[in-house]
């Protein structure tokens, strides 16, 4: 089973460009999207992650004419999140020609979404998203949605677990307190999660080095790793430069 | 030529933006009257098998592809659950598969230890070439995107042209004769997928 290690860049769209946040908030911009699609696909990414962050705190639909322009560019799978609270919106989506549907809010607020939804469109296309945050000691767990503003009942470990049961193909860890610090990812909450749930897991959050996906990818199984500004910011006065590793890049990182 | 039956599941604006750029004329059909006599078929997919099957059946795109393949040999290529609904049936649903391809469609956990398996399988994978075909050209060991928990289980093992192994190897491309199926996406496998799609798109009508 020795799959290659995904490494997904994960572009969040406010305004209609791209931004990159910190802790969910201060957003960047960092250039637009359909230039960046082109970008990841010279660069031949594993995969793309495109969030839509003003859909849900706007009380507004998917911007479907975006993604269709960004799923026909797309030569690789794109996930796409934002604003979707139906199996009708998600079935759309998927015709657009997206891979995976992203839920955060909606799922969160009623299963039964996930479970219609991934009737229509399989499994596999159907992710669940959980926002984490610790607590002030870096303790406990909480699971939030709304961008974070909207704390959720239950622990991340639970509802993994119902999202896995409702049909859920993919279960997404969005770490709210280590978004866009470069400060390395919940490696303990994964490995939580990882021992709870048989889905595959994609990560985000705190990404501080291609080296540090690797290894979290190589450590926990079925475990992909997606990153933002580790993609398009260059330096420590973090310029704008979208970026990803070469293959030959991938192969000589050290591991372990 | 090809024709890219769109029964609203799956990528079709990625096919379609594909074969523009390498310069091969293409046209998506709704139904049975857009598609373009002549063309070699693709049969895109990502979603469950029922929904997939029904979708086909009521645009009519079912008999419509069916009569291509067994009357004048036309190419055909099923991607993803769009190769699935080649076989007679799937564990996934109740519908009745096209039945192109003799065989079922059976869960990935089903022939090899299932409960250890992370699925679905999720990512990029290689294929190794089974038996020499014209689809699979200069593609032993290339690397392709996977996105399924459901295999095809062919009824003949000379119908497999490619095996993965994920947990154990599975059929990733089947065919005989003019049909084809592939259970990766090449439409999102950057070269190896544009590789696969240029050697389709060369094939012609028996």
């Amino acid at each position: 089973m020795s799959l290659r290690p995904r490494l997904i860049p994960c572009l969040l769209v406010h305004n209609g460009g791209l931004v990159k946040t910190t802790r969910f908030a201060d957003p960047k911009y960092v250039g637009d999207p359909l230039n960046a699609v082109r970008i990841f696909n010279e660069k031949r990414a594993d995969e793309l992650m495109v969030l839509d962050i003003d859909a849900t705190s706007q009380g507004r639909e998917p911007n479907y004419s975006l993604i269709a322009t960004l799923a026909r560019e797309c030569r690789m799978p794109l996930c796409y999140g934002g604003g979707v609270t139906t199996p009708d919106q998600v079935d759309r989506i998927v015709s657009l020609g997206v891979e995976k549907v992203a839920i955060a809010t909606a799922a969160l607020a009623d299963l039964t979404l996930v479970e219609s939804s991934a009737s229509r469109v399989g499994s596999q296309s159907v992710a669940v998203v959980l926002e984490t945050r610790r607590d002030a000691r870096g303790q406990l767990v909480s699971v939030h949605s709304r961008r974070g503003t909207q704390r959720i009942d239950g622990s991340a470990h639970s509802l993994a677990q119902q999202a896995e049961k409702a049909g859920a193909g993919e279960l997404v860890i969005n770490s709210i307190d280590r978004d866009g610090t470069m400060s390395g990812y919940d490696e303990p909450l994964i490995a939580e999660l990882r021992a709870c749930v048989n889905l595959p897991i994609t990560v985000v959050g705190g990404a501080s080095s291609v080296n540090e996906m690797l290894k979290i990818t190589s450590r926990h199984q079925g475990v992909a790793a997606a990153a933002g500004s580790l993609f398009v910011f260059k330096g420590k006065y973090r310029a704008v430069l979208i970026q990803y590793p070469t293959p030959s890049e991938r192969s000589t990182q050290p591991r372990g | 030529m090809i024709t890219i039956l769109d029964f609203g599941l799956g990528n079709v604006s990625a096919f379609t933006g594909l074969f523009d750029r390498l310069g091969v004329r293409c046209a998506a059909a709704k139904c049975p009257s857009e598609i373009v006599p002549g063309s070699n078929l693709i049969l895109p997919g990502v979603g469950a098998f029922d929904m997939a099957m029904e979708r086909l059946e009521k645009s009519g795109l079912a008999e419509a592809l069916k009569a291509a393949v067994t009357q004048t040999g036309t190419p055909i290529l099923g991607v993803c659950v769009g190769m699935q609904v080649l076989f007679e049936g799937s564990d996934e649903g109740n519908c009745a598969g096209l039945g192109l391809l003799p065989g079922r469609v059976v869960h990935m956990g089903e022939d090899c230890q299932g409960a250890s398996l992370c699925l679905p399988h999720l990512g990029w994978n290689t294929i190794s070439i089974r038996k020499s075909h014209p689809v699979v050209q200069g593609l032993d060991d290339a690397e392709f995107y996977f996105l399924h928990s459901y295999r095809a289980r062919p009824a003949r093992a000379d119908d497999v042209i490619a095996g993965t192994s994920y947990g154990c190897e599975f059929p990733s491309i089947v065919g005989r004769g003019p049909v084809i199926g592939v259970q990766c996406h090449p439409e999102k496998s950057h070269e190896s997928g544009i590789r696969l799609l240029q050697n389709f798109a060369g094939m012609s009508s028996a």
